[in-house]
């Protein structure tokens, strides 16, 4: 029966998705891994110097084979700032995407997103004191930073958690407006710093990186993301049916055997960790997280099995042509791609209530 | 399979809601449960589906403490419906049937022919069997319940739970839905506000108030004049229903509301 099967496995061909689809989810993953490689490439050709594709290659060869670039070719522009700055791009932009869903899923609000539960705020917090009261500039990327906004969203997360959970009652309603709140005030005390700090040089480093942004990917910042996405990524798609049953209802997910009450702290560990890392290495990229879930559920379903990978393969999409545009969208200055995913972004968001409103 | 409530307390942030409360069901017996608003009907269930923990007493399934199986474990013998009614995610109704393969699935799973089978004659039992590919958020209320209901009964449960299924429902749809639980028989605790309906598809029925079950039996044990006024307050008259038999109670919409007593 052309109904019944079809496994998750992206990649896994041919049989008829159960659903209102019709697009296969193993079609929508290759055209998605075909994408974002030509994107990737094209990422590393452009910029303020064209390289040609077949320089692209030969310097990628020679990077991979491990001999050391020759100075003052383009190999040194290749290897050591597009590929890596490219790469974070991808990396970012998966973990955002995985982030976005797990919080929507979490909350059960298709317009929700890390940002509004506060953690981002809170690892942005975390961050710009390392920053500012800490580490140097030179310091911006290291590991004490990654561990400053991993605290930082840790503790605002538990922040917000104890203030929804306040007289017992839990709705995610009350989680939501709980972390626009706290994370305004968070934001407050990050905006005081950056301000309070003396060192101009500084200050415009770190509102640069508050925006978001991926000038300073570097070979070395890029294992700590890539691991942080490939682990939630393992621990969501392990989850990705009590996610589906999460959807209906606690009641409904209690009654399908999920703990819900261990789920939702799994969660919340998964993104405020997640989000601690890739803040660090980027800082505060907004409304990816929104976009990217809801653009997939749009082709793939509402089901987390196809849906998680669907999402971590369109989010890094994105980011990487948003980063191109963002390098390449002024002649003589760099944009932050913050700015750019939330001149896309609001919009989107717009759109989206004005749909749902008509709908219900 | 045959399910006790055995002397059920549950308290919710520390007040008592229920007390020693015994319901049972024989094997493929729909046993309903009724009472007034806030008699503790949904919280009874609520501990049978392990949304809620008893303070005291145990659910039994077939003789075995369901407190003492996993949470998958027991969601293999007992499926519910609870008043949640459903999602705005992009969810198709083979979806949300699907879910109720969950608790037999291990992680990284995929779909084997039996959850497929599963879920297409749980779909095929509702009688929407053709409505798969449809997206679960723009169902009419009546195919709503229709759906997760089969979401119920792909989770091949040896009991199940019902809470309110035909709240919201216009009458068409609360006949055809009933009419589906006697079709498909099996083990079933259903909570209803609707006494003739209780009366029609229940096999016995409990009836709750302030918490406590006041009395058990069959409908025409239960049903009577003075357990309608002291319990819900209200004028009526039983009969018997001109066309099954089942008694048919008439209320008498013009009498004031009597006190109750409890609570």
């Amino acid at each position: 029966m052309a109904s019944l099967a079809t496994d998750a496995a992206p990649g896994a061909a041919a049989e008829e998705g159960p659903g209102v689809r019709t697009v296969r989810t193993g079609w929508v993953a290759a055209g998605l891994g075909v994408a974002l490689l030509v994107a990737l490439t094209a990422s590393v050709c452009l910029g303020s110097t064209q390289v040609p594709l077949a320089d692209v290659w030969s310097a990628v060869r020679r990077g991979l084979s491990g001999s050391a670039p020759a100075p003052g070719t383009r190999d040194l522009i290749v290897w050591q700032l597009r590929v890596p700055r490219a790469l974070l791009a991808a990396v970012v932009g998966a973990g955002l995407g995985l982030v976005g869903t797990a919080v929507q899923a979490l909350v059960r609000n298709p317009l929700a997103d890390p940002y509004l539960l506060g953690i981002s705020s809170g690892a942005s917090l975390g961050a710009v004191a390392a920053i500012v009261l800490g580490a140097g500039a030179g310091g911006l990327l290291g590991l004490g930073l990654s561990s400053a906004a991993f605290a930082g969203a840790l503790a605002s997360f538990a922040l917000v958690w104890t203030v929804a959970r306040r007289g017992g009652g839990f709705s995610p309603l009350r989680l939501v407006l709980a972390g626009v709140g706290i994370g305004q005030f968070l934001s407050g005390f990050t905006h005081y710093l950056v301000l309070q700090a003396g060192d101009e040089q500084q200050t415009h480093g770190a509102l640069f990186w508050m925006m978001g942004s991926l000038g300073g990917a570097q070979w070395s910042t890029l294992a700590l993301p890539t691991a942080a996405v490939l682990l939630a990524l393992a621990v969501l798609v392990a989850r990705a049916r009590a996610l589906n049953a999460m959807l209906m209802g606690d009641e409904t997910a209690a009654s399908l055997g999920v703990d819900v009450g261990r789920l939702r702290r799994e969660l919340f560990v998964v993104t405020s960790l997640l989000t601690g890392v890739l803040v660090a290495v980027s800082g505060a990229i907004g409304f990816v997280g929104l976009m990217v879930p809801h653009a997939c559920r749009m082709v793939v379903g509402g089901d987390h099995r196809r849906l998680l990978p669907v999402a971590a393969l369109f989010g890094a999409l994105l980011l990487v042509v948003v980063d191109v545009m963002a390098r390449t969208a002024l002649a003589d200055q760099e944009l932050p791609v913050g700015v750019v995913t939330a001149l896309i972004g609001a919009p989107t968001l717009l759109y989206l209530l004005d749909r749902r409103l008509e709908r219900t | 399979m045959r399910t006790a409530i055995e002397d059920l307390d549950v308290a919710l942030s520390g007040r008592t809601v229920v007390s020693g409360v015994r319901i049972m069901a024989e094997e493929g017996e729909i046993a309903g449960l009724v009472g007034p608003n806030g008699s503790g009907k949904s919280t009874v269930l609520r501990t049978v589906y392990r949304h809620l923990r008893p303070h005291a007493g145990r659910v039994l399934v077939g003789g075995a403490d369901i407190r003492a199986l996993t949470a998958v474990q027991s969601a293999r013998q007992v499926a519910a419906l609870p008043q949640e009614r459903g999602t705005d995610f992009e969810l198709s109704v083979r979806e949300v049937v699907a879910m109720g393969r969950t608790p037999y699935k291990r992680a990284f799973a995929g779909e084997d022919p039996t959850d497929g089978d599963a879920v297409a004659a749980a779909l095929d039992q509702v009688g929407m069997a053709g409505a798969g590919r449809r997206r679960f958020s723009a169902l009419s209320g009546g195919e709503r319940q229709r759906v997760l209901l089969a979401r119920a009964l792909a989770q091949d449960p040896k009991v199940l739970v019902l809470d309110e299924p035909t709240n919201h429902l216009d009458v068409r749809h609360q006949v055809e839905l009933l009419a589906l639980l006697r079709r498909h028989r099996r083990t079933t605790l259903l909570a209803i506000h609707d006494l003739n309906a209780a009366a029609s598809v229940c096999d016995r029925l409990h009836v709750l108030h302030g918490g406590k079950v006041v009395a058990s039996g069959t409908p025409r044990e239960v049903l009577t004049a003075g357990l309608l006024a002291e319990v819900f307050g209200v004028r009526a008259a039983v009969v018997d229903h001109p066309l099954t038999g089942d008694p048919l109670i008439a209320f008498d919409h013009r009498a004031p509301v009597f006190p109750v007593s409890g609570r």
